[in-house]
């Protein structure tokens, strides 16, 4: 339905997009006892720290294998050794996951060799998995980063000989889903008596508990016994385009069916999320999801007159472009403007003229030109709603100046009501409060009244 | 690395300002003054990073980042430096390089997009930062810059700091050489009068500044530049002009002082905004240098009169939270200049520093420690988060004061915590500023959610906050290996 175009500007103003292994690191924090590095200088990994801390209010474990110019030039060996080392004594991960950067990937490092080197000449690191993955900054965008991640894990992780257990459905997530869209989905699944298991689990680790101790690593997330046996699942679940390779290299190394699900924002893509759980589950859909089925619908009913034919301004990466965009349209708003990150085959799908592969300059400009009366895209969009003087949805990756980003959630019955009533709130703010002399009669109007004249004929005459 | 930015380093560290610096042989001096990194167990930014930092500030220019996204897309507007005009310096500009550009280079792209800038946002000047991917294919920013001002006719100053040349405190001296080398002195002030000063390191984070700019107003001086807080493009480069120079933030930026000193002849001070008894030795000082270079004697005699009556009303509004706040015990997590400054601050309000970190302190600032909380001053080296969080949780701490990274190792302990560095939301320069620090002290010690939270769920017989931890265990892992 779309025609994507890619913005033909040599200088990025203002970037909605983040980097490729900033998206591979946060998909590693989904891991339990995980310690996620960034193979490059420390700025990376700095960069990258900050802006998760101030999204999740967590704190976030991510190390660096601090590279500088001499050992970029001589390779980087040494480095990803002692980094391996050091994090191995002190923080004591199970799982250490190496993302690479734009930095070590113009020098051209084999970390694949110096995996298998380093294990070579310290054979206690036996007792630590050790994930790689290629993401150079100069290519693709933090959702392509996370979705590399993944690839990366079920191709090296999983057991071949897993038995198969009917009830145990694996789930691949998108980077675009919060904890909080997690915790919903596994209530969901559960409900037809399933089991999942959630590759990555964000929603362990970054959902803002208080845990009994402080350890450098993530606590919480998937398991490593459970990325083991991935195998033994009867059935594969991947929400979001971007899940796709993923989805495949477990297919293919396990054995294991999968269903895709491009979003799950609004009812009848709920719906046939549902009816999937019954099919593979041979449960009827319990009656406490039916409720919730009917609420969604009263929902939309109540905010369908706020969302009718309001110009909307969307800038966010593809999955989540599509999942919030499908349903704006389907609440009867209009996808004015769509700028995103990275190419996807979703793109082509999302229900506007044009999808800008772009910047916050293209948003801001773009939403001018069309008059939007609301913007929706992550907190760097707040500059050009102050200029725009236009209200801002936040949505998205980074959320740095609001509280609670980790248990939002969008997805499912329940998740798309509460989006359908924080958008239309917003909405319903902004309705302009008229007064008695907001329709002030012209003075030719006036003069008449007052019986004079009419000052236009004499202009005619 | 280009041998021109080889040379720059070596300079940067061949620094006459730092007695640490001096004392050095001339071997050990080329090595530099920054520790070697620890891969897998190293925290902070990059020399990009400090660079950014430290000329950002400069609100009227745009800052055109030369390289990858993630420079910066992960990292911009991330800052509260505040300005009381132009908005183009929380712009974010990147050349944002594709695959192409690696193999190719990205010199042209460069070049384009210095061209948008001028014609979209016609700034006075660009500034144009380079990063390690652009550095490591060999991209001559310094050329394109040249070619592109002769073009545009205006000022493209190149900032040669990537980010594997160093860190970040290495980062905000090359921000500052690149000031030198092609801003300061090439513009002349409209007017000048003998009351003419700089600020340098002084970057109005929460709009510092003005907690301190109305004190100058009162005596008559004149902050012709700031470096580079709430800065111009016009006023930096006409800076060289001013009667005397006060360095705020330890060493950040001292080689702007001490060459300004050696090019100009205009003496500096090192000072502090931070603590009343700071903010008044500060305010006398610049007063004595003004008046050692010509402005007339009875401004010392305004300034006295000044701090008087400031420094009056600031205690008493402190003295108001000194007998709830005395026997509290602060740890502090911070660096450089704030490893002492706040201390004096905080004793002022009755607060016992139990510790403060010293990892980011030069030696000056270490005696300055020692000065001020006497010898057994609890000096802590490179604490592990996993031991801040020991040392709250046993109650060897009522709140810590850190950056927002470690934040969540006090709240984690259910321990309050404020933030002192620059990501915070407050401002806590001059008199002004310690009685707000005081007061959001006591703000976050006195909630009382604290006594909520720490109260256990009926079911669990044991907090397992509680849980006293082992010492040697967790000695044992703050070792590298």
């Amino acid at each position: 339905m779309a025609t994507v175009v890619e913005s033909k500007k040599a200088c990025a103003v203002n970037p909605l997009k983040m980097s490729q292994p900033l998206g591979a690191s946060y998909a590693f924090m989904g891991l339990d006892s995980c310690m996620p590095v960034m193979h490059g200088s420390q700025g990376c990994t700095s960069f990258g720290l900050v802006v998760l801390v101030r999204h999740f209010k967590e704190a976030i474990p991510l190390q660096t294998t601090a590279m500088n110019e001499a050992t970029t030039i001589m390779g980087g060996y040494d480095n990803i050794e002692k980094a391996i080392l050091n994090i191995r004594s002190r923080a004591k991960p199970q799982i250490i996951a190496i993302c690479s950067t734009g930095l070590t990937e113009t020098k051209g490092d084999d970390v694949d060799g110096y995996i298998a080197l380093a294990r070579k000449k310290h054979p206690e690191l036996a007792d630590t998995e050790i994930v790689y993955v290629s993401t150079p900054d100069y290519q693709g965008a933090f959702q392509d980063g996370w979705a590399k991640a993944v690839t990366a894990l079920v191709k090296q992780i999983p057991a071949t000989d897993t038995p198969r257990d009917a009830k145990r459905i694996n789930v691949l997530p998108g980077g675009h889903l919060t904890p909080g869209d997690i915790d919903e989905l596994r209530e969901l699944i559960e409900a037809f008596g399933l089991q999942p298991v959630f590759v990555p689990d964000v929603s362990g680790s970054l959902d803002g508990h208080i845990p009994d101790d402080w350890l450098g690593t993530t606590l919480g997330g998937t398991p490593l016994s459970e990325l083991r046996t991935l195998g033994g699942a009867a059935h594969t679940l991947a929400i979001g385009e971007q899940m796709r390779p993923a989805a495949l290299a477990l297919q293919e190394r396990c054995g294991v069916p999968f269903t895709l699900f491009d979003r799950l924002t609004g009812l009848t893509a709920t719906d046939a999320f549902v009816q999937c759980l019954s099919e593979l589950s041979g449960q009827p859909v319990p009656p406490r999801i039916r409720r919730h089925r009917s609420q969604l619908v009263d929902a939309m009913l109540d905010g369908h007159f706020h969302f009718g034919n309001v110009k909307v301004a969307l800038g966010a990466e593809p999955d989540l472009l599509f999942a919030a965009g499908s349903f704006l349209a389907e609440m009867g708003a209009e996808l004015s403007v769509c700028v995103t990150t990275t190419a996807s085959p979703v793109l082509a799908r999302v229900p506007a003229e044009k999808v800008v592969i772009g910047d916050l300059e293209d948003f801001e400009t773009a939403a001018r030109q069309a008059g939007c009366a609301l913007l929706m895209t992550h907190s760097h969009g707040r500059q050009a709603a102050e200029r725009l003087n236009t209200p801002l949805f936040r949505l998205g990756i980074p959320t740095f100046d609001r509280i609670g980003n980790a248990h939002k959630c969008h997805v499912g019955y329940r998740g798309t009501r509460h989006f359908v009533y924080e958008v239309g709130n917003l909405l319903m703010a902004q309705i302009p409060h008229h007064g008695p002399d907001h329709w002030p009669l012209p003075e030719a109007a006036l003069a008449a009244a007052r019986g004079e004249a009419a000052p236009l004929l004499h202009a005619i005459a | 690395m280009s041998a021109s930015l080889n040379a720059k380093i070596a300079e940067v560290f061949d620094e006459p300002g730092c007695d640490k610096n001096q004392g050095k042989s001339e071997k050990e001096r080329k090595k530099g003054c920054t520790k070697q990194l620890t891969p897998g167990a190293a925290a902070g930014g990059c020399a990009f990073d400090g660079a950014k930092i430290a000329l950002q500030p400069i609100v009227d220019v745009a800052h055109l980042v030369h390289g990858p996204i993630a420079c910066e897309g992960n990292s911009w507007d991330n800052r509260h430096s505040a300005s009381s005009g132009s908005t183009i310096y929380r712009t974010g500009f990147t050349t944002d390089i594709n695959e192409l550009d690696v193999i190719y280079g990205a010199e042209k792209r460069l070049f384009k997009s210095i061209r948008e800038i001028c014609e979209k946002y016609d700034p006075p000047a660009i500034f144009v930062y380079q990063t390690c991917v652009t550095g490591l294919i060999g991209d001559d920013i310094e050329a394109v810059c040249k070619r592109a001002a002769e073009k545009f006719g205006k000022p493209v100053i190149p900032v040669n700091a990537p980010g594997f040349a160093g860190p970040k405190n290495l980062g905000n001296k090359l921000g500052a050489e690149a000031l030198l080398d092609y801003v300061i002195g090439t513009v002349e002030p409209a007017t000048t009068t003998p009351y003419d000063i700089n600020i340098i390191g002084e970057y109005n984070l929460s709009g510092e500044l003005w907690q301190v700019k109305p004190l100058l107003d009162a005596l008559g001086v004149r902050i012709l530049s700031c470096i580079s807080g709430d800065g111009r493009y016009a006023e930096v480069a006409s800076a060289h002009r001013a009667k005397a120079n006060m360095m705020v933030c330890s060493k950040s930026m001292i080689n702007i002082a001490t060459k300004m000193q050696q090019r100009w002849g205009i003496p500096y001070f090192e000072g502090s905004f931070y603590g009343i008894g700071d903010m008044s030795e500060t305010l006398r000082e610049i007063a004595r240098l003004l008046v050692e270079r010509g402005a007339p004697a009875e401004l010392k005699d305004r300034t006295e009169a000044l701090i008087a009556v400031e420094e009056a009303r600031a205690w008493e509004r402190i003295r108001a939270y000194k007998a709830r706040l005395t026997g509290k015990k602060v740890l502090l997590i911070t660096g450089g200049v704030k490893s002492w400054s706040v201390v004096a601050a905080l004793q002022e309000a009755g607060l016992e520093v139990v510790g403060t970190s010293i990892k980011k302190s030069t030696k000056e600032d270490k005696e300055k420690i020692k000065e001020i909380m006497g010898d057994d001053a609890h000096m802590i080296d490179d604490m592990t988060p996993r031991q801040m969080y020991a040392m709250l949780r046993d109650a060897k701490a009522d709140i810590m004061l850190s950056g927002g990274r470690s934040q969540f190792v006090a709240l984690k302990a259910r321990m309050p915590w404020m933030d002192i560095n620059q990501e915070r939301h407050h401002a806590f320069a001059g008199y002004e500023g310690m009685v707000t620090m005081i007061a959001e002290i006591d703000k976050a010690l006195f909630n009382p959610m604290w006594a909520e939270v720490r109260t256990p769920a009926p079911w669990d017989a044991i907090d397992p906050l509680l849980v006293e931890q082992d010492a040697a265990q967790l000695a044992s892992e703050a070792q590298p290996a």
